[in-house]
């Protein structure tokens, strides 16, 4: 488990991280998400020892990460942001230079090294020197060497920055794929990637926690959660707006001006009219508008329950506005 | 100690993998040859001793090792490898001292590849060989206490020309204490047992030693002890500022 306790960091007056504190357990895969500047890197730089915390500390696997730094960083695998990786070296060497770090040596260092390629996607560019390579093969040097001794605990820090939409699934596949035996904390400015890996996620903003919960739980403090679209032909929409917002538990009625350009006006013959209406707070309203709308005798084209934008919570949670 | 192994001979393979490194044995093959046989008219002197070659090692070495080490820490900082080697199981004092020593040896290996100048004095004449090893040796341990002083610097600054500068203006203040003119102008206006002890600490009066072919136990430990002092403050400064 990778237990932080309090931790903070200030680099002079800013308080880049402030205070934080959350476990991890295994078979987790815990997504750090917040905005760039948002304290994701500095967070994770003291949960691997790299930066020493201005109060409170961290624990991985039961070694503190203060009095036991070595024994931390034997137990992590770390993919730094931007995966750094000695330019100079060919990827091979690069590897067999982690793994001698890693205790390994003889053939068993060489298996190792061989696996990980292979698991990688590594071995056409194994001679390859490191600073030729593409940012992807470059990623997935850092990741090789991050996995190289199938550590318990994982932390990566934006593991799909800089990759193409394949790459990214890739990634994703390949962490989603390990999460189940191991303890991961990856952190990303991409909500869709929270949603494809995460079973978890906190949401950091200055330096603070802003949000803790599944992908779902953090869905849910939408305004649009439980929101229902309707899509209804032949309609005067002014006076289906109005009429919604009678139903009850119904908190407002939005009309909707998609690809409609026609038709501002709405409620023409032959015209389709768009809205989202909105529960007050903990009602689900399904129920009463379905049965509403077939009592008018609405022609239905579409109807739908929204379970929540992540975006939208993201960008209240983390611009100091109010989600709910 | 398998870290330590690691580091050195990552750090030493990387020296030989780039044309720096043979770039930098050529110059100062050329350089300390050039000095000998050129201002120091080693032929001319018809005497069967190293001296007019040992001699130019301080004024080589103080641009030639901070160019050979100013890359050490400045490199790992600037391009971020150094947030990957200390989130390893690697402790600040393996890699230090692993760079350290890769570092040192391939200036050990520059400099032992002035063999054919012993050749050329045993060719010429009979030469005291005591006196030679004892000059190697010296010169060995200066090349490592200014490397020491470039370790140091180099952890200082993220660009490589900085640490250089600062490097080479280190070590000349460290070699200077004990040089005549500068002690002339500390007895000026300190008493003489100040300015003394002052040149007591020059990287020079040390180095000059060996050159007469003495091997005294007081300059060895000076050596090291510089050494160790130098790499000591080396992980004080990356502890502060390896995160920036
Ligand atoms: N070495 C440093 N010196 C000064 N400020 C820093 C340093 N590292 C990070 N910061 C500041 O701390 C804050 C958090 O940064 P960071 O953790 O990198 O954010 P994120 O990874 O979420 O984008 C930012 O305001 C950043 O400018
Ligand atoms: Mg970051």
């Amino acid at each position: 488990m990778i237990a932080v306790q309090s931790l903070s960091r200030h680099f002079g007056t800013i308080k880049a991280v402030d205070d934080i504190s959350f476990n991890v357990g295994k078979g987790e895969i815990l997504g750090f998400l917040g905005p760039n500047g948002a304290g994701k890197s500095t967070t994770m730089k003291m949960i691997t020892t790299f930066l020493a915390p201005t109060s409170g500390t961290a624990s991985v696997g039961g070694c503190d990460i203060i009095d036991q730094p070595i024994e931390v960083r034997a137990r992590i695998g770390y993919l730094p942001e931007s995966s750094p990786s000695y330019k100079d070296m060919n990827v091979y060497d690069f590897l067999m230079f982690a793994a001698e770090i890693r205790g390994y040596d003889g053939s068993e260092r060489i298996d190792r090294v061989k696996k990980i390629m292979e698991t990688c996607n590594l071995k056409e560019v194994a001679y390859q020197q490191i600073d030729t390579l593409s940012k992807g093969f470059r990623q997935r040097v850092g990741f090789a060497q991050a996995f190289l001794h199938d550590p318990e605990y994982l932390i990566l820090d934006e593991p799909t920055d800089g990759l193409d939409p394949n790459q990214k699934q890739e990634v994703r596949n390949l962490i989603k794929s390990m999460g189940r035996e191991k303890c991961i904390i990856l952190s990303t400015h991409i909500l869709e990637e929270v949603e494809a890996v995460c079973t978890r996620a906190i949401i950091i903003g200055s330096g603070k926690i802003v949000a803790d919960g599944s992908p779902a739980d953090l869905k849910a403090k939408s305004k649009r959660h439980g929101a229902v679209y309707l899509e209804l032909e032949n309609v005067d929409s002014n006076e289906v707006m109005t009429s919604l917002e009678k139903v009850q538990g119904v908190d407002k009625a939005e009309k909707i001006n998609a690809e409609a350009p026609a038709s501002e006006e709405g409620g023409k013959a032959g015209n389709l009219s768009r809205v989202r209406v909105y529960p007050m707070f903990g009602k689900s309203i399904a129920h009463e508008i379905a049965s509403f709308v077939r009592q008018k005798n609405w022609k239905l084209e579409r109807f739908s329950v929204e379970e929540g934008d992540l975006n939208e919570v993201f960008y209240n949670l983390t611009k100091g506005g109010a989600a709910r | 100690m398998r870290n330590f192994k690691a580091i050195f001979k990552r750090e030493l393979k990387s020296y030989f993998e780039s044309p720096v490194a043979y770039v930098f044995i050529v110059i100062f093959l050329l350089a300390t040859t050039g000095c000998t046989f050129f201002i120091s008219k080693f032929f001319e002197n018809r005497a069967a001793t190293l001296e007019p070659f040992f001699v130019w090692h301080p004024w080589l070495y103080l641009f030639l090792v901070p160019a050979v080490g100013m890359r050490l820490w400045s490199e790992e900082r600037k391009s971020g490898t150094i947030e990957l080697l200390f989130t390893l199981p690697v402790t600040m004092e393996q890699a230090l001292v692993g760079k350290f020593f890769a570092a040192w040896l391939f200036v050990g290996i520059a400099l032992f590849m002035t063999f054919p100048m012993v050749i050329t004095v045993a060719y010429l004449g009979s030469p005291d060989y005591g006196i030679i090893f004892a000059s190697y040796l010296g010169s060995f341990l200066l090349a490592g206490a200014f490397l020491a002083v470039t370790c140091l610097f180099s952890a200082m600054s993220k660009n490589q020309v900085i640490s250089f500068v600062l490097s080479v203006v280190a070590c000349f203040a460290m070699l200077m204490l004990g040089v005549g003119v500068f002690t002339d102008f500390l007895n000026r206006f300190f008493p003489v047992w100040l300015s003394e002890s002052i040149s007591a600490f020059s990287f020079f009066t040390h180095y000059q030693g060996f050159q007469r072919g003495l091997i005294d136990s007081r300059a060895l430990v000076y050596f090291i002890s510089i050494i160790a002092f130098m790499l000591a403050a080396n992980a004080v400064v990356l502890e502060r500022k390896k995160s920036e």
